[in-house]
């Protein structure tokens, strides 16, 4: 079974985000980049399929050189192949475009692939709108937000998180799904994993080897600005007994806040 | 037009697709445009009058039988036949498990981008600029959409509801045709989890606990203060979540869920950036912990200095004397 998943370069969750207010865009210089969490657990999940049913897992990523160093990751984390889809575009927010991009991808280099596998949403961008308009793009079901998976010959079922309760969603392969954590504990690299990943190559696939032209791929998302957001200050802090402390707290509550 | 979609749970509309209808509401009066609504399934017209007087003028009712249980794809069909029909200008989506799910499905089926998950809408030259939270909230995204119709989700908790108040409204049925050959996803079965407790994206008030909660014994103290406020749930930091002490569906921040109650009250909780990220937006944060030099104090409205543990006895009975 031919398994792809989907990657993104993020910066890991404990930086601080900086702006540059000239170009409407986070500055990079001094953030440390990571694989995005949720797009972990795909790969482990992935990694999972193929040692109990056997196939290939492709790992792909759109975007610049840099993201290489997540493809590399991945491949020690146990994928076959990786592939990186060049585009030096700078972030665009828009979901419709970065889903057109591996549609495109899908339909003229890997239109055999049985699961594609995503982050629930890119820890970043925070879209969760790419794997959805995928599925759509190239006609196929989905589930989204999924906390178990089972695949059984041409057939899926996935518990998917809704509020306070999970559906339990059927669908025939194939299929794609978003991971969410909760999936599973992605394996950490071994050390033989990262020799073979040096070893291995990884094609470059540019936007016009999938049939667009830049022109095709206009973002349809007009940034206007870019902000941090406002600092909450700080508030009273008390110390003392628990009981007055406890009845402190609940006077602020009901009678400032008026919230209780 | 502006056409919002309400998501219904058990044949009542939920507050967030509400949310998203008041916000329809004031940006429709704002553009001098119509409002409606459109709800998916048979037999859901009792819900008319709740959407009238929240000020839409006309309801759809997108009806066939299959839409007694969820699927993205048919629910994607009957929407997008329903926008071809209709050409509405905006259509507006609560951004709830389903929202998420079918927003974007819809948006790709009539080729438009999606602003997901906002958090501000406003009306600027005529065109609708919309904010969302980026990196969790640790950056603010302003944006037009070139394409029409625009399609957004509202995050929930954050558009005030406005005024209910009895009006006239028209209903219009439309009897959806499904393709019969469509590879698709359905939902077999919905799995409650322990009675389907309120999701900490939906609470009003978060009572969250971090690392200082000691083990997954104690975290049944939240629970209890959770279970004397009303529309509260239960929240944690990821260090609790990733000791196993709790699910991870209770996570608060980067890799959790970012949310804006009413009230967040955090429970040995540090502060750390990520947390901070998917908090931060609270609109009252009061926080409990040991450490004066705990970074959750820099945001919290008002923090005690104190041991949990000792302070959670008594809070519970000065929340209940104040709660009755």
């Amino acid at each position: 079974m031919n398994i792809l998943v989907f990657v993104k370069r993020v910066p890991d969750t404990e930086s601080k985000i900086r702006i540059n207010p000239e170009t409407n865009s986070v500055v990079e210089e001094g953030l440390n980049f990571v694989i995005s969490p949720y797009d972990e657990y795909a790969m482990e999940e992935a990694l999972r399929i193929r040692e109990a049913k056997g196939g290939k897992v492709t790992a792909v990523t759109v975007g610049r050189d840099e993201s290489l160093v997540i493809l590399k990751k991945c491949l020690a984390m146990g994928a076959d192949e990786a592939v990186l889809i060049r585009d030096a575009t700078p972030e665009t927010y828009d979901g419709l475009r970065t889903a057109r991009i591996i549609a495109g991808f899908i339909r003229t280099k890997s239109p055999d692939c049985k699961l594609l596998l995503f982050g629930k949403q890119s820890v970043g961008a925070d879209n969760s709108q790419v794997p959805a308009m995928v599925a759509e793009l190239l006609g196929l079901p989905q589930a989204n937000v999924v906390v178990k998976l089972e695949i059984d010959g041409d057939e899926g079922v996935a518990h998917r998180e809704i509020e306070g309760a999970q559906e339990k969603v059927a669908f025939p392969l194939p299929a794609v799904i978003t991971a969410q954590k909760g999936l599973n504990e992605p394996r950490y690299e071994t050390l033989k994993g990262i020799m073979m990943a040096k070893k291995k190559e990884i094609p470059i696939i540019s936007i016009e080897e999938l049939g667009f032209r830049p022109e095709d791929l206009a973002s349809g998302v007009e940034i206007t600005a870019l902000e941090l957001p406002p600092a909450r200050q700080a508030g009273k802090v008390v110390t003392g007994a628990p009981e007055e402390t406890a009845r402190q707290l609940v006077d602020f509550l009901h009678n400032d806040a008026k919230i209780i | 037009m502006i056409l919002t979609y309400i998501e219904l749970k058990d044949n009542k509309i939920k507050k967030a697709s509400l949310e998203a209808l008041s916000e329809g509401k004031r940006k429709a009066a704002e553009l001098n445009m119509g409002l409606a609504a459109v709800v998916i399934g048979v037999g859901k017209e009792g819900v008319g009058p709740e959407i009238f007087a929240y000020g839409a003028s006309k309801v759809y009712l997108l009806e066939n039988p299959a839409f007694d249980k969820y699927s993205t794809q048919d629910y994607a069909i009957a929407l997008a036949s329903l926008a071809q029909k209709v050409n509405p200008e905006v259509i507006l989506f609560p951004a709830t498990a389903q929202g998420k799910d079918l927003a974007p499905r819809l948006a790709a089926k009539l080729g438009v981008s999606l602003a997901s998950d906002c958090t501000k809408i406003v009306v600027k030259n005529g065109k609708l600029e919309f904010t969302r939270p980026i990196f969790a909230g640790k950056a603010l995204l302003l944006f037009t959409l070139k394409s029409t119709p625009k399609v957004a989700t509202l995050r929930p908790n954050v558009f005030p509801l406005g005024e209910s108040r009895t009006q006239q409204g028209e209903l219009v049925k439309e009897s959806i045709v499904l393709p019969s050959e469509q590879p698709k996803a359905r939902v077999v079965e919905i799995l409650q989890e322990r009675g389907g407790e309120m999701d900490v994206s939906e609470a009003d008030i978060i009572i969250s606990g971090g690392r200082g909660m000691k083990g997954p014994e104690n975290f049944g103290l939240l629970s209890e203060l959770s279970s004397i406020i009303p529309r509260s749930a239960v929240g944690a930091s990821r260090s609790a979540v990733d000791s196993g002490w709790i699910g991870h569906q209770h996570q608060v921040g980067q890799t959790g869920k970012t949310v804006s109650p009413n009230l967040y009250m955090a429970f040995g909780i540090s502060g750390a950036i990520q947390h901070l990220a998917g908090m931060s937006s609270s609109k009252v944060i009061v926080a409990v912990n040991k450490d004066p030099d705990a970074p959750i104090f820099k945001v919290a409205d008002f923090g005690v200095v104190g041991d949990l543990f000792q302070v959670i006895p008594p809070l519970k009975e000065e929340l209940k004397k104040a709660l009755a």
